[in-house]
């Protein structure tokens, strides 16, 4: 039977689906409006959950960034990727490898901050490499850029002291290298 | 050149000879370009009607269809024809009117977010911002819709707009878009290891869907099919790619299919699907479907693969390039036919002891299914058979034994009742020379009945071949097996009566009772020069059969 041999259907395997951990993709958008509309609407009517997501503009004005985490334990990211390319706005799609490319976020916490308090929270700050932005009378805005991890591992420093309010904004992220 | 006229020059050059459409205040422009413009606009009743004639046309032709709306309701209406454009993949542009720029998020008299409400059953939307870009939005909106997986494309153009002088000359080259690229050759290896797995697979089934009807190639499926002797079954949508006359064919599969078809799924080693996507009427329960085979995969859409059933071997590509490949690849192999004696034996087994038929019905009782089987009689199975949802769509598909591509229309994805009359409107406008006949279920009819004024107007003479079993059939069917007989909101009762309401919009109608009669009534609303409607009274509580009830497994098939 010679070169059929070559493939038994008992050799044949599927790949798995489902990654198991964070993915960051970062999308290349065609500045139109509407656009994250699409990507949006998109992750809803699939039934994507989005962790996080940030849109800024890139280098080519023409050009948008998409930056969004899901969880590849829930979906399966390779599913994910190509509907996302289905849509004629998307440009490209990088599945950013944690080895490979940089990831921050930035956040600002209100905490209250009694005289007493106050020094404790500025060392915190010191120590996370986190800026008191603004004083006021009874709080303290500050202003932390770091890893996903970092972040929460600030802010459940700082809920104990009385969290205010905060604002993060999601992830967004870069490869590594040249090209 | 005025922005309206150039979007006429604009269809001219994709090619368009004729649209679908009603006017209204945010389409005016467009509609006096069309006074001098060399086109055809068929004036519909109802604009989702519109839409379905445009997925009528381009289902018949291949070409893209195209409707019109105005702004507003104008819009809403057309949402039910994308959506099913949509999920049946069908090319088709369709253009609203949308209030003056200036208005825009005002809440402006007859507004709609037409872009907003449709985003989600759209292959592409376009709202025109500025109106040098129309032509080439509309280029680019025909080239999006007709290329790669099909579907339909929305373009907005406000009303201010269409009104403005631009320059326009007609597009020279293709349309490029960085972030549309449809992968059209298929990988070589992976064919190469399609073609030996096939080699190496003893029960192997080709499985084939409305993919291989949009690439064109039935030539291409039929050359492989019949390159080894392979058994096939295809889906709904793709029914009429391969002959149904073919000693190879297994008849349709799933929900509705033969059980041969389906045990054929269920005890195959290897399934090649060919533009075909693994929805729950072939799986049904996805644990269960088809526990002892490995997947070959050739879909355009590489979205479809691995969606629902993961593949083993992905192909990404045009079935009318992937499949000549595939063959040549299958025929350079040293292959063993003899290999495949055994699964042929099992197939015919099936085959004999369970054959499509039904109970014969009492003296000059209509069965449904016989009522099929004499339209194929009277067109000589060679109509392009459009349908409604129900039952009767059902029982044609079983039945009809559609031997050609193209020449069965109907709703498979979303399963839109009042698709059939709409729809065969717009075949026989692409088609004249064909026989179009609408097989509509009394339930289904009645939601587009109107464009039989559209049909006497624009003398569209298509002809109706009503299923008048009086219940919503399909639905019935449901309710008797399994929510205990429980009876709700299935009665069509007495009203209308057909014949007077074909006849008042000018058609012809006629009534047909007794089986003994069925032939000579088909023969003559076929001879009617002029649409024309046959009220046939069949069986009333005759179930669709056989039957994998909803979740169930191949195995679990009933009746
Ligand atoms: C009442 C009712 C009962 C039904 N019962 C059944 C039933 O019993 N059996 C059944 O089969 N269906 C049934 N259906 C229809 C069903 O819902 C689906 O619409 C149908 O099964 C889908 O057909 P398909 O897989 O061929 O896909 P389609 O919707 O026709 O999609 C085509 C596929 O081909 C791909 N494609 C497009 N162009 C190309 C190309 N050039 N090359 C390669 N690939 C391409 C697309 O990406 C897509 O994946 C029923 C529907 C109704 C309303
Ligand atoms: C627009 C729309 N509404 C409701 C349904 C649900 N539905 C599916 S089949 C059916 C009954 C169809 O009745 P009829 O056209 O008489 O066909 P039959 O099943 O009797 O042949 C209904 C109500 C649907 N598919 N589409
Ligand atoms: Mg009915």
């Amino acid at each position: 039977m010679g070169a059929a041999d070559m493939v038994r259907l008992e050799d044949l395997h599927v790949s798995r689906t489902l990654s198991g951990r964070k993915h960051v993709l970062s999308i290349l958008v065609e500045n139109r409006p509407g656009v994250l509309a699409r990507v949006s609407g998109l992750f809803s009517r699939r039934g994507f959950n989005i962790d996080t997501l940030a849109v800024g503009p890139t280098e080519d004005p023409a050009i948008s960034r998409i930056t969004l985490t899901l969880d590849g334990a829930v979906h399966p990211i390779d599913q994910v990727t190509k509907q996302l390319h289905k849509l004629i706005n998307v440009l490209k799609i990088r599945d950013m490898e944690p080895d490979d490319s940089v990831a921050r976020e930035m956040a600002l916490f209100k905490v209250s901050a009694a005289v007493e308090n106050r020094a404790e929270i500025v060392q915190f700050a010191e120590i996370f490499r986190a800026k008191i932005v603004d004083v006021s009378r009874r709080a303290l805005i500050v202003e932390v850029t770091g890893s996903h991890d970092k972040i929460e591992a600030f802010e459940s420093m700082l809920r104990p002291h009385g969290l205010l309010e905060m604002v993060r904004t999601g992830e967004v992220a870069l490869a590594r290298g040249g090209d | 050149m005025r922005a309206a006229d150039a979007l006429m020059e604009s269809l001219k050059h994709e090619g368009v000879d004729h649209i679908f459409g009603i006017p209204g205040g945010a389409n005016l422009p467009t509609y006096d370009a069309l006074v001098d413009a060399d086109l055809r606009h068929v004036q519909v009743m109802h604009e989702q009607a519109g839409g379905h004639a445009a997925e009528g046309y381009a289902h018949a032709s291949g070409k893209v269809g195209v409707a019109f709306g105005t702004s507003g309701p104008g819009a809403t209406n057309l949402v039910t024809a994308i959506a099913d454009a949509m999920m049946d993949s069908v090319p088709t542009v369709f253009i609203t009117g949308q209030v003056r720029t200036e208005l825009i998020g005002t809440d402006g008299f007859q507004e709609a977010d037409i872009v907003g409400v449709t985003l989600p059953i759209v292959k592409h939307s376009l709202l025109c911002t500025e109106a040098d870009h129309i032509p080439q939005y509309i280029h680019e909106a025909f080239h999006i819709a007709s290329t790669g997986r099909p579907g339909p494309v929305l373009v907005d153009v406000p009303t201010d707009l269409s009104k403005e002088e631009i320059e326009y000359s007609p597009p020279t080259g293709p349309v490029e878009l960085p972030g549309y690229r449809p992968n059209l050759e298929g990988n070589s290896k992976q064919i190469r290891i399609a073609a030996k797995a096939v080699a190496n697979a003893r029960r192997p089934i080709v499985y084939s869907g409305g993919g291989v009807v949009n690439a064109n190639a039935s030539e291409e499926l039929r050359e492989f099919v019949t390159c080894d002797n392979f058994p096939i079954t295809s889906t709904l949508m793709g029914l009429g790619a391969f002959p149904a006359d073919h000693p190879q064919w297994l008849g349709m599969l799933g929900m509705h299919g033969t059980r041969t078809a389906n045990y054929g799924m269920d005890e195959a080693d290897l399934i090649i699907a060919i533009g075909a996507r693994f929805d729950d009427r072939i799986t049904g329960k996805l644990s269960e479907f088809a526990p002892n085979a490995k997947f070959i995969h050739i879909d355009i859409d590489p979205a479809e693969i691995s969606k629902n059933v993961p593949a083993h071997i992905p192909i990404v590509g045009d079935a009318k390039r992937v499949l000549p490949k595939l063959t040549r690849e299958y025929r350079s192999l040293q292959t063993d036919t003899a290999r495949l004696e055994g699964w042929w034996s099992r197939i015919k087994a099936w085959q004999d002891e369970y054959p499509l038929t039904y109970e014969p019905g009492t003296e000059g009782e209509i069965k449904p299914q016989f009522m099929v089987e004499m339209m194929h009689k009277v067109t000589g199975g060679d109509a392009i058979i459009t349908s409604d949802v129900g039952q009767h769509q059902m029982w044609a598909a079983q039945y009809y034994g559609f031997n050609k591509p193209r020449r069965w229309i109907n709703s498979g994805g979303l399963g839109t009742m009042g698709f059939g009359l709409p729809s065969a409107i717009g075949a026989k406008v692409a088609c004249p020379d064909e026989e179009v006949v609408c097989l509509a279920g009394d339930g289904s009819l009645i939601m587009n009945i109107q464009e039989l004024a559209t049909a006497v107007n624009q003398d569209v003479p298509v002809k109706i071949f009503l299923q008048n079993n009086g219940y919503m059939g399909m639905v019935r069917q449901w309710q008797e097996l399994f929510w205990d007989e429980r009876y709700s909101g299935v009665e069509n009762g007495p009203s209308p009566d057909w014949v007077k309401l074909a006849e008042a919009f000018g058609a012809k109608g006629l009534r047909c009772d007794d089986s003994a009669d069925l032939e000579e009534m088909m023969e003559a609303t076929i001879a009617h020069d002029g649409p024309a409607l046959l009220d046939v009274r069949t069986s009333p509580r005759e179930n669709c059969y056989p039957m994998i009830p909803a979740g169930n497994a191949a195995r679990d098939m009933v009746g």
